[in-house]
């Protein structure tokens, strides 16, 4: 039922943890429904350095979740913003239908890091 | 290809789904063969080919109705339990629904009784369904509740396919008599695995399933207790005695009676290896790692074959996935396995969190597991939980 890429992704997930003091923290889910994507990133001159995720879920949350981290970093802000979640599962090489809605939040929690992170900068 | 990923780097695959379904024995295979290759009539024709596989069909009725104290003449087959439970519940209604429209079951029984119930309710009849304790059992006392003067049908699963759970069917039997209200009993985990009397347990109607007992998919059936008058929900030929209309599933029919033949002999012995097994398994995952909780009852109240945990900090597809990968087969109460959105209704019964209950883990032993293979998953799961806590957000916060 999964793509190779996705089990890739799953078996061996890129950027796996926290990053201590991040610039933005982006947290999207609950885990009523049964997936939680916590997504820490360090940005440098409007650039996203650095970006590590944490996800309680099944195999397309955990491999969403890996697949943006890779496509954001190096990235613009505005770049990233423009990543959907729609086109992380492309990346992948598809999700299953049932998957698309309820484990495809990825690019949704990395949106909400920027966020946090533009917020955090206007405050100051 | 997907399919094949991987296949090259697993040196044995460990099956641990029994519940979902078995192997066909052997023997029974061999059995069916033999009516599909040589002896391939028609039981309903005169001839003799036709006479040849009647005469097979009925000693199948024989065996099956012996594995749960019945009369060969109060045996339906069936396409498989799902129908049998509809076949029981829609069809008691059909027959019946002129005497009361007030129905009962219990929050844990399989979807093909809950939803046929469902079904029911929205069509003009009343639906009670009982909760359970947190070991998965319901409590006589709320049934006898339950029961109104217009009580038709009370449907309680025998054993639960999740968790388990065993229910007190004899004493619901005995309060059903009494009442003169009909009791269906959804047997298809239990067969083959607990004793079966329907005499003595003062049950009705029985649903049975030959594929979770190493017979072949597709065939199943439903007791209908002497003098009990249901409607059939399947018009045509007049097959079954008019209860199920339609070409007999011969081979499926006589592999189903082997099947039962040899669960009668093998279930003693089979029983106390799968319960050590089973005991086995639980201590071992119990012991090694942290934050686990058994689902279900233990011991004597519990199926012999029957392992369901709950894992705090990870999501039970995930475990399946990583299980999958090393060639173990399990199952989950995941949503993410479930095809909804909410993880399993029997987990959410007995109480536990949609976070618990997304965490659930089900392993179904069988005739050919061997402790070798027990100790490879005690091996190796907590391996697999650990890669996964770690890339769980939720554990980082209890740390």
């Amino acid at each position: 039922m999964y793509s190779e890429k996705v089990i890739d992704h799953f078996t061996n997930p890129r950027n796996v943890g926290e990053i201590e003091n991040p610039d933005g923290i982006g947290e999207v889910g609950n885990a009523k429904c049964g997936d939680i994507m916590r997504i820490t990133l360090d940005v440098e001159d409007n650039i996203i350095k650095d970006i590590k995720f944490k996800t309680f879920g099944c195999g397309a949350a955990v491999a969403t979740s890996s697949m943006v981290t890779e496509l954001v970093k190096g990235k613009t802000l505005e770049e990233a913003l423009t990543i959907s979640n729609a086109a992380v599962a492309e990346a992948l090489g598809g999700l299953p239908p049932l998957k698309m809605h309820c484990s495809n939040l990825a690019a949704d929690a990395v949106h909400a890091a920027i966020k946090d992170y533009l917020d955090k900068k206007t405050k100051v | 290809m997907q399919e094949n990923r991987n296949e090259g780097l697993i040196l044995r695959r460990i099956y641990l789904d029994h519940s979902a379904t078995t192997p066909v024995d052997p023997e029974v295979a061999e059995l069916i063969m033999k009516y599909y290759l040589e002896s391939y009539g028609n039981p309903s024709s005169v001839h003799f080919f036709g006479r040849q596989v009647k005469k097979a069909v009925e000693e199948a009725r024989e065996q099956v109705a012996q594995l749960i104290g019945a009369q060969a003449g109060e045996i339906i087959f069936t396409s498989g339990g799902t129908e049998s439970d509809n076949l029981a519940i829609q069809g008691t209604v059909r027959a019946r629904g002129n005497r009361g429209k007030h129905l009962i079951t219990t929050a844990i029984e399989h979807h093909a009784v809950l939803d046929a119930f469902k079904y029911l309710a929205k069509n003009g009849y009343d639906l009670t369904i009982l909760p359970v304790d947190e070991e998965g059992i319901i409590d006589l006392e709320d049934l006898v509740k339950a029961i109104r003067p217009d009580t038709i049908l009370i449907s309680v699963m025998h054993a639960n396919n999740e968790v388990g759970s065993i229910q007190p069917i004899a004493e619901i039997g005995k309060i059903t008599r009494e009442k003169g209200i009909f009791f269906h009993v959804d047997a298809v985990q239990s067969l083959g695995k607990l004793p079966i009397d329907v005499v003595k347990m003062n049950i009705d109607l029985l649903t049975i399933s030959s594929h979770k007992i190493y017979g072949p998919k597709g065939v199943g059936a439903l007791y209908v207790r002497r003098g009990v008058k249901i409607s059939p929900l399947v018009f045509g030929g007049s097959q079954e005695k008019k209860m199920r209309s339609g070409t007999e599933n011969a081979p499926g029919i006589i592999g189903f009676g082997k099947a039962c033949e040899l669960a009668g002999l093998r279930m003693n012995e089979e029983n106390k290896a799968l319960r050590q097994l089973r005991d086995k398994l639980i201590k071992g995952i119990m012991d090694n790692i942290p934050s686990v909780k058994l689902n279900g009852p233990s011991g004597d109240k519990r199926l012999p074959n029957n392992v369901n945990i709950s894992i705090s900090f990870v999501e039970g597809e995930s475990l399946l996935l990583s299980l999958d990968m090393i060639g173990i087969a399990a199952s989950s109460g995941s949503a993410c396995t479930s095809g909804s959105l909410d993880p399993s209704h029997v987990l959410l019964a007995m109480g536990l969190s949609h976070e618990v209950a997304h965490g659930s883990l089900r392993f179904s032993l069988g005739r050919q597991n061997t402790e070798e293979e027990i100790d490879i998953v005690i091996q190796e799961l907590p391996k697999i939980v650990e890669r996964l806590r770690a890339m769980s957000p939720l554990y980082n916060k209890v740390d």
